[in-house]
């Protein structure tokens, strides 16, 4: 019986060690990898997000990135002939400005040495940025680079109808009067209609808010819980804007206009206010409504991101590791929006890390009803069976370390402009919060992780999806 | 399983079992919504007693506001009345009152105390329809399964359950009057601009159950919310007219109107039909019936038209058709060992390219291979043409289309044919040629990949005799243009194997053919009736009947194309091939016209409308076309004395069907058919064969073995075997009792 006293106490002990080792491992994983090379956030700003049509309307997309651009530069102090590339993210393109990268860097002062490309993938085009801009670091191609993205809603490029350019560009080629006469004369009232900006996912011809409602009522997601959602969002952001807590946001003097310093878009309302609201997309039983959804907005952000080696080397305290990334597509007829739900376990799992390990979630907020849906699809065996080919459910983020300074329904959601957004408020959360992982997810996009001082984080973004509501863009 | 997916709706129907299922969603309603559900998909007298039950306890329930309508069977509302329950009426009295009980019952439904709303998912049709237009409300999910319409006009009656009086009511006359006569489908999108569903749902995709499944729910679960708001007076039944619509409307309202409408429809019908068709007449008056007359009277016109049409030859013989069709879409030959995914077709014109067209749309990987660079050019843009169609008339998107281009390769050569599971050739028609190319895809193709020929005439065992594997080889014979024609005759010898023949049926399927599997011989089946047909019609040719009298001649017998220009559109020069090659394998039984006739019009390029001129000179308009004078002088050439005693309009007729009906009925003597209802689905979907006549073996039945046999003789007489009844033939000539339908 000694004996097995003594085996049970060192059962015991054995227990008490592995159980403090979990802790002790918890508290100083890194997830650096060998031969890879570390790959900071040294900083990262917003111009205030408006509301399209308000005080930048009469801006250009590249006015806005070269606020940014300068914010930035402005925060860092950073030698301009330091920076070896700039990354911008944009969906809707000005014709005139189609590198933005390129006009946005030259205005803001950058060395005209600096190479400049502009990237586009709908809603997470700014997460492609900083995911080529880590790409071109881990290459051993460039130290430092700046990567950002701008949207720019209260001005899109309108077409004349397709019939009509044909008939302008053979009015260039026309040599004589008669036959000019002859091409005007062509012209017939059918050609003076204009043609939109895609307003629709061009493959199946959807809008996207119609493509999230179809997701809500897939998923169950009723127009309450999407209200409710949608007045947290709004409800968080506000606190955070009084708290000051919205560090990234850089003051912006719009020529002929006053300084903007705050996003304009936050209205935290009531339920009952929200629910008079009738169904922006499917009528007359959808459930997404305006209030529920993401706003047309204006804005640019932008990050600096170098090697470790380099950011110290420099005397930079940087705020974030980026770890790793994933992009995932899916079907872009019914699970458009799913991104976050295939993108998160893969990305955690290429960490090594589980959903619990993570102190900060930032997702993207395109649509209440799509938050929903993720959530649920994650919260479903069913489902992580059936499409995933999981064992089991993916799991949810809980809700008190998810979005808690608000989301793209309430801060706007500028297409090109939010995931560098979104980074940056993963590194200040964990900063503020004390964290250690954090993850960000985008649909249209995917996920990306960030992590504070010494540790991690990481960029996911996933599927996507073009970030453009019908019915907004009607109402420009 | 009618009665039994019944008796459970019904035992589903009050609260019990039923509302504890569904308690959460509508516990909590201030007004109770009660569901009922349908497993059946066609209305039948069983179905109606006890529909009229079930309503009959709705009614009475003073808690129920509301109801809502729905089918659990995934992809079928209703999919409309039984056949076989008018089929079993003796008498058009039986029929009628059979109509006047499904009109009463939807009468109730249209009267109903509390709103119903019926929630369409997949087919809405016939009875179907009519039930659902006398809900108050209809919703429809915009699945590409949901369509809506009334197809009795093609089985040669009409909606008889008061579909002929709602309707116009509902669409308007002329949106009435096209639903009911042409019979064709509407998909929701349209129809809910026509006024005939006041919602649309969308279909979803997955979540957390199968988008089926989820779909249907939500379908029941918006049905359920309008069917609460028309209760609580929240949802308008009544929908604001537009300025069009009360134009209309007042437009209507003036009888000479009216009036100038039924005439101008009725001539439309008349020469559309020729008068063959009883159904289109009988809607006409049913509907002018109700609108001039009122409701009552409307209801007797519809009720003892449906009776009076479910007793004529002409609807049986639709009827017919259609079950026979149905028994054409099935594979009897099993499931092939080896499905066929990648498909390889040589030669890509005109019917190279139709089949791949009808193959790369359904998910077949598609080769296309030609000899000439030309060539596939040609056939790659057919097949785009026929895809962007679809996508101009809005039935495909533009991605859709260019994902499914995604799938063909055109190219000169074999290269991955070694991973191709099927090949099927659609060369020139000469046996050297095929026996050549036979022979180099042998050399290139995997052991279980299965060599077809789309030869129209040409012996399956002859171009078999170079195979090193004859069980692999098998006549595919596709109609042109093969997009089209609903027809695939599918031709097997003593040697090709189950399988084989499985694989091929399982393709055809897929391309979406009717398929019959007939025996090997010169011509097949198909080729071989019509050979002696176009053989007569040459020789009426050469005795002065002009082309375009011969075609008045075949077209008022009911033939959709007159034999002068089906001559046309199969190409003279095919023609003159078959008769050629058919003449020298059955003698002078395939004689009659000059085959010189052929022979000189393709010396002088008059191939028929693929080369401009033919028996016609076809100008660029569909329509535009005159008779060639050049081939009149050749006829003239070749001149034959009429013979006064068989030359009269309808003795040409018969020459010309007799030929055609007596080859039929011998190929089912020779066992190159395996049955009547394949030897009628192949004459009326390949060959154009009247429709109202059901196909040669039910115009035997109907018109009379002995008859058929009298007229023979007399033309037996005078031109000699052509028209030697067979004796499959003679024996129901003999005994009036045979018949080959029952």
């Amino acid at each position: 019986s000694w004996r097995f006293f003594f085996l049970s106490f060192r059962k015991i002990y054995t227990i008490l060690k592995n159980s403090l080792l979990i802790i002790q491992t918890k508290s100083k994983k890194t997830l650096a990898r060998p031969n890879v090379k570390n790959i900071v956030l040294v900083e990262g700003v917003r111009t205030p997000f408006l509301l399209s049509g308000t005080t930048y309307s009469d801006l250009m997309p590249h006015d806005l990135a070269r606020a940014a651009l300068q914010g930035l530069l402005h925060r860092t102090a950073i030698p301009k002939d330091v920076v070896d590339y700039i990354i911008y993210g944009t969906v809707i393109q000005e014709v005139k400005t189609s590198n933005v990268a390129r006009e946005a860097a030259l205005g803001a002062g950058f060395s005209d040495k600096i190479p400049s490309h502009t990237v586009t993938m709908a809603c997470i085009s700014s997460n492609q940025a900083m995911t080529s801009a880590v790409g071109l670091i881990a290459a051993g191609q460039c130290d430092a680079v700046v990567a950002g993205g701008v949207e720019f809603m209260s001005d899109v490029p309108i077409r004349h109808s397709r019939k009509m350019r044909k008939t302008m560009l053979s009015l260039n080629k026309a040599k004589t009067l008669g036959q000019r006469l002859s091409l005007l004369g062509s012209i017939r009232l059918a050609h003076l209609s204009p043609e939109l900006p895609a307003v629709a996912e061009f493959s199946t011809s959807e809008t996207m808010g119609h493509s999230a409602d179809r997701l809500a009522a897939a998923f169950g997601v009723s127009r309450v819980e999407q209200d409710e959602f949608a007045l947290r969002s709004h409800s968080l952001a506000k606190k955070a804007q009084d708290a000051g807590l919205l560090q990234d946001v850089i003051s912006f003097k719009v020529p002929g206009r006053d300084i903007v310093s705050q996003d304009n878009g936050i209205r935290p309302s009531s339920m009952e206010q929200m629910a008079k609201l009738k169904p922006a997309f499917i009528k007359p039983h959808g459930t997404v409504t305006a209030a529920n959804s993401s706003f047309l907005t204006d804005g640019a952000s932008a990050v600096l991101i170098m090697s470790e080696e380099k950011a110290l080397a420099m005397g930079y305290k940087p705020k974030a590791y980026l770890r790793d990334f994933v992009y995932v597509s899916q079907d872009p007829k019914d699970q458009l929006l799913l991104g976050p739900t295939y993108g998160t376990p893969k990305v955690l799992e290429r960490a090594g890390l589980t959903m619990s390990d993570i102190d900060v979630f930032e997702f993207h907020e395109a649509f209440a009803g799509q938050i929903m849906a993720n959530l649920k699809a994650m919260d479903s065996d069913w489902f992580a069976q059936t499409y995933m080919g999981r064992k089991s459910k993916v799991g949810t983020p809980p809700m008190d370390k998810f979005n808690l300074w608000g989301g793209s329904l309430s801060l706007g959601h500028p297409f090109g402009a939010t995931g560098c957004r979104l980074v940056t408020t993963v590194a200040h959360r964990l900063q503020k919060e004390g964290g250690q992982y954090g993850l960000v997810a985008a649909c249209a996009a995917g996920g990306q992780v960030s992590d504070t001082h010494v540790q991690h984080s990481l960029v996911v973004p996933a599927m996507i999806a073009f970030c453009t509501y019908a019915k907004h863009l009607y109402e420009l | 399983s009618l009665s039994l997916s019944l008796s459970l709706s019904l035992s589903l129907f009050f609260y019990s079992a039923y509302m504890s299922e569904r308690e959460r969603l509508y516990c909590f309603c201030v007004c109770v919504c009660v569901c009922v559900c349908v497993q059946v998909n066609t209305l039948s007298v069983q179905m109606q007693a006890e529909l009229t039950e079930v309503m009959g306890e709705v009614w009475s329930n003073g808690a129920v506001k509301s109801a809502v309508f729905i089918s659990t069977k995934p992809g079928c509302f209703i999919a409309g009345a039984d056949i076989n329950m008018i089929q079993a009426c003796k008498s058009s009295e039986e029929v009628t009152s059979l109509s006047r009980e499904g009109q009463k019952m939807f009468e109730k439904i249209e009267k109903s105390p509390i709103p119903i709303v019926a929630a369409i998912n997949g087919s809405c049709l016939g009875g179907g329809l009519e039930f659902a237009i006398a809900c108050q409300y209809r919703v429809a999910t915009k699945s590409r399964k949901t369509i809506l319409g009334t197809p009795e006009v093609m089985l040669g009656l009409l909606p008889g359950a008061g579909g002929t009086q709602r309707l116009p009511k509902m669409v308007g006359l002329p949106g009435a009057f096209d639903m009911m006569l042409t019979g064709r489908n509407i998909r929701a999108d349209k129809a809910k601009k026509m006024g005939l569903v006041h919602q649309l749902v969308d279909p979803l995709g997955p979540g957390l159950k199968p988008a089926e499944e989820r779909t249907i729910e939500y379908l029941e679960e918006v049905a359920v919310g309008v069917a609460k708001g028309i209760a609580n007076k929240k949802v308008s039944l009544t929908k604001e007219k537009g300025f069009m619509q009360k134009l209309q409307d007042t437009v209507m309202g003036l009888g000479p109107v009216r009036k100038q409408i039924y005439k101008t429809v009725s001539d439309k019908v008349q020469k559309q039909t020729k008068g063959l068709y009883p159904a289109p007449v009988k809607i006409i008056e049913s509907i002018q019936a109700g609108v001039e007359q009122g409701g009552e009277a409307g209801y007797v016109a519809e009720a003892t038209n449906f009776g009076k049409l479910a007793m004529t030859s002409e609807s049986r013989a639709l009827i017919g058709l259609y079950q026979g069709q149905v028994i054409c879409k099935k594979n009897h030959y099993g499931t092939p060992e080896k499905e066929v995914k990648k498909l390889a077709i040589l030669g890509a014109g005109l019917m190279g390219a139709g089949i791949a067209q009808v193959s790369v749309d359904k998910g077949l990987t598609t080769i296309l291979k030609d000899t000439a660079v030309d060539g596939i050019s040609r056939g790659e843009q057919q097949v785009y043409k026929g895809l962007n169609d679809k996508v101009k008339k809005k039935a495909l998107t533009s991605f859709a289309r260019d994902t499914i281009l995604s799938n063909l390769s055109a190219q000169l050569d074999y290269s991955s044919f070694k991973s191709a599971d099927m090949v099927i050739e659609a060369v020139f028609e000469d046996i050297n040629i095929k026996h050549k190319v036979l022979k180099e895809v042998e050399a290139v193709i995997p052991p279980h990949c299965i060599f077809a020929s789309n030869t129209s005439a040409l012996p399956i065992k002859d171009i078999a005799a170079a195979s090193k594997r004859p069980e692999k080889v098998i006549g595919m014979h596709y109609f042109s243009p093969v997009d089209k024609m609903q027809l695939l005759e599918i031709i097997t010898t003593d040697k090709t194997s189950k399988d084989t023949t499985a694989s091929a049926v399982s393709v055809g399927l897929k391309q979406g053919k009717i398929i019959i599997v007939v025996g090997d011989g010169p011509g097949f089946y198909t080729t071989r009736c019509l050979a002696p047909m176009l053989a007569e019609a040459v020789r009426v040719l050469q005795e002065g009947v002009g082309p375009k009298r011969l075609d008045a001649l075949t077209t008022s017998f009911g033939f959709p194309v007159g034999a002068a220009t089906l001559a046309d559109e199969v190409g003279i020069d095919v023609a003159a091939h078959v008769a050629e090659d058919l003449g020298k394998a059955f003698g002078s039984r395939f004689g009659g016209g000059n085959v010189d006739v052929l022979k000189t019009m393709v010396e002088k390029g008059f191939k028929g409308r693929k080369s401009g001129k033919g028996c016609y000179i076809y100008g660029k308009g569909k329509k535009d076309k005159s008779v060639n004078p050049d081939a009149e002088e050749i006829l003239k050439k070749y001149k034959l004395a009429a013979h006064p005693a068989i030359s009269t309009d309808s003795d040409i007729q018969y020459r010309l069907v007799s030929r055609f009906v007596n080859e039929a009925v011998l190929c089912l003597q020779e066992n190159i058919l395996r049955n009547p209802v394949e030897g009628d689905i192949g004459a009326v979907f390949g060959l154009g064969f009247p429709p109202c006549l059901g196909g040669p073996f039910r115009f035997v039945d109907s018109f009379g073995a002995e008859r058929l046999v009298g007229i023979m003789k007399r033309f037996e007489d005078i031109y000699g075997n052509q028209f030697t009844p067979c004796q499959l033939l003679l024996d129901h000539a003999k005994n009036p009792s045979k018949k080959f339908h029952k």
